[in-house]
């Protein structure tokens, strides 16, 4: 047995973890014990791609199998991560649809959460550019999946946690882009309504999301950077400037676990009123800034989970429907700005409808905040889950590692039908991660 | 697409050489596949064309059959313009030291084989008058030691016969390039013990071969660390070395 553990670095738990080099060997894999979930590339926070007993390693599938530049239509392995569709065909002017905080997550991950991007509230999920699944369901069957095609199955692997089998490949659509570069536009927002007003303000807008001043309070409470922004023509490009910028790989590394009071009230308070000061300057006129830093602003730090120290950290992301989102947002941002630990990583978008059956966006607000783990913050979380249930919001199962049964089940109503799919697909339930025996596995 | 550059990887489906492939077809080059069963190396060869647009193909080349070398570069239908050869067999030392059958696979995939089919290229690309040849080696090859000293010696002559090559073959216009690794995370040393900051990802290795060959290196190590690190254990005297256990 390996310890083995998300993105957040909490929980750590026991799980043997192999790596197969062909989908045979995955079969053989999932079929010899009970308890096997997929893993991409661990950047789940959480206990989510972590297995019950054993763990099924999928970066080693990373090949392409093929793609039409008539279309943008491309056939994959689930372990091909975000980063190499995007420097191996943005320089040929494609890009995915949706891309989430970070680009180094496979496909395979990226399809069972369901990510999010910035353009959510207009676009859609991940979910909604693929077209088609190869599956491994529990009961030892290999499947395509697709809307047409066992549909239930399809809506259940989208935003499935990776319980309805093991993703091999899909098939996938690609956004055809003349440039890799965006045209950003950054409004300050002195409060939370202006904040909310500005991304009301910013539903026409391809992407949008507000960075958030936790640390803030009374008057200040929620004043946030406003970003929006659009795929920018070659003709918005400096002179000179490649129609593809450069990813780099991650420069600055974090090379150990920092003392956990590294990050404390008084530096996050000062980080956070220079960040935002800064970004306030820049507010007003557009700008065309590189994809790279404007969608992953934290990849350029490897390992920065290491911040928080040995014991790990917690993000918390809800979603909060439209109506009522205001009052229950100042509520959760007052308690937390009285708390003072939450960190620079806070985020406020609006997002639209979800595709999968157990998919996260509804049609409201989602705030993502991260906590180190320390204290008392698990009871805290789950007052702000009671927030959020009463609300009718719910939590981010991508980010989760801590949260109760019941709020799980408030939150997410279609679960009876997912877990009625899953059943047809997997009775004895090999497949089973640890989250889903703590939310959703008969005890 | 006549006027590409071409690129002969023997060795295809390890991951140094896919990584390998990558890098060049990235790059440009079109891309020849070489393993003991070509059929296995076809989605690799389909993902360097839906990848990078350029042509892939594959080919069945064993390294323990060297009556078959002459053969395999006579059916190739062209002369590529560089060969790299990935093959290697670490093998299991504790095995290779009282089986002699082991022991002498691990001696010829590591060094006659790769040997014998880099030196045949040399030769047609000294008729020709270009070409590079690329052959990774080991940084184990540079002092046989207690853990691995059957791969090490097959290495340390594979990195032999490539220097003497080089000095050979740089009058005639082609160029030899040894590649000595280090530590990479691979299915080869998966399960072993690696020192992290010692430790690369197979496509730094891809990376680093294709720009020894357009910069006519003559010697990688790909961690410049290596290069320190077997700098020391060269120079430590016979007494010390031999009470190291590693």
């Amino acid at each position: 047995m390996t310890l083995v553990s998300g993105w957040g670095r909490f929980p750590v738990v026991d799980s043997e973890v192999l790596r197969p080099r062909s989908f045979e060997a995955v079969a053989a894999a999932v079929a010899a014990v009970t308890g096997s979930v997929a893993r991409g590339n661990g950047r789940a926070y959480g206990d989510a791609a972590i297995g019950a007993v054993r763990t099924i390693g999928m970066t080693g599938f990373d090949r392409v199998r093929s793609f039409d530049p008539a279309t943008g239509r491309i056939r994959l392995e689930a372990g091909v991560l975000l980063s190499d569709l995007i420097d191996t065909f943005g320089p040929r002017g494609f890009l995915p649809f949706v891309v989430p905080g970070t680009r180094f997550v496979s496909v395979g991950g990226a399809i069972a959460a369901d990510v999010h991007g910035k353009n959510h509230h207009g676009e859609g999920g991940f979910g909604r550019y693929v077209d088609s699944i190869l599956l491994r369901t529990g009961q030892g069957e290999t499947i395509e999946v697709s809307r047409e095609q066992n549909s239930d199955a399809f809506f259940a692997t989208v935003g499935g946690m990776g319980l309805t089998g093991i993703i091999l490949e899909a098939t996938m659509r690609l956004r055809p882009v003349e440039t890799g570069w965006i045209r950003e536009r950054v409004i300050s927002a002195s409060d939370l309504d202006a904040a909310m007003r500005a991304l009301d303000a910013g539903d026409s807008a391809t992407y949008s999301v507000a960075w958030i001043d936790c640390a803030a309070r009374g008057r200040d409470l929620g004043r946030s950077l406003i970003y929006l922004g659009e795929h920018a023509c070659v003709d918005e490009l400096a002179e000179g400037a490649d129609r593809f910028p450069v990813g780099k790989n991650p420069g600055l590394a974090v090379p150990i676990d920092l003392p956990s009071m590294t990050l404390n009230r008084v530096s996050i308070r000062a980080f956070n009123e220079l960040y935002y000061r800064m970004g306030a300057r820049r507010a007003g006129g557009d700008h065309v800034v590189s994809l790279y830093p404007y969608f992953f602003p934290l990849d350029s730090i490897a390992d920065w989970n290491r911040i928080y120290g040995r014991r790990g950290f917690l993000q918390h992301q809800c979603v909060i429907p439209e109506a009522g989102a205001r009052d229950v947002l100042a509520d959760i941002l007052d308690r937390v700005a009285k708390r003072g630990d939450a960190s620079f990583l806070a985020v406020l978008k609006k997002l639209g409808h979800g595709d999968g059956v157990l998919s996260f966006p509804l049609p409201g607000y989602t705030l993502a905040l991260d906590f180190p783990v320390k204290g008392d913050i698990l009871n805290f979380l789950d007052e702000i889950d009671r927030l959020v249930v009463a609300a009718g919001g719910r939590l981010y199962l991508a980010k989760d590692a801590r949260q109760s049964r019941a709020t799980f089940e408030a939150g997410y109503p279609a679960l009876s039908r997912f877990n009625a799919i899953r059943k047809s697909l997997d009775p004895a339930k090999n497949i089973r991660s640890k989250l889903s025996q703590r939310l959703f596995d008969e005890v | 697409m006549t006027s590409r550059k071409t690129v002969l990887v023997l060795g295809g489906s390890s991951d140094i050489g896919r990584a390998a492939a990558r890098a060049f077809a990235k790059a440009g080059y079109n891309i020849g596949l070489a393993g003991r069963d070509a059929a296995a190396l076809e989605p690799d060869a389909a993902d360097l064309r839906a990848r990078y647009n350029i042509e892939a193909s594959t080919w069945t080349f064993d390294v323990l059959d060297t009556a078959s070398f002459d053969g395999f570069v006579a059916g190739l239908p062209a002369l590529p313009d560089v060969v790299v050869s990935i093959i290697g067999l670490l093998g299991v030392q504790p095995n290779a030291e009282s089986d002699l059958a082991h022991a002498t696979t691990i001696m010829r995939s590591n060094y006659e084989g790769p040997s014998l089919i880099l030196g045949l290229f040399a030769e047609k690309f000294l008729g020709r008058g270009n070409g590079t040849i690329v052959g990774v080696s080991s940084v184990a090859g540079d002092r046989g030691r207690a853990s691995n000293y059957v791969y090490g010696s097959a290495k340390a002559g594979f990195s032999a016969f490539l220097s003497g090559l080089r000095a050979r073959a740089s009058r005639g216009g082609v160029h030899v390039v040894t590649v000595k690794p280090g530590f990479v995370r691979t299915k080869m040393t998966e399960g072993m013990k690696l020192i992290g900051p010692l430790t690369v990802d197979a496509p730094v290795v891809g990376d680093a071969i294709l720009n020894a060959v357009e910069k006519k290196t003559d010697v990688v190590y790909v961690s410049g660390k290596w290069r320190l690190v077997m700098l020391i254990i060269k120079t430590l005297p016979e007494p010390v070395f031999k009470k190291l256990k590693f």
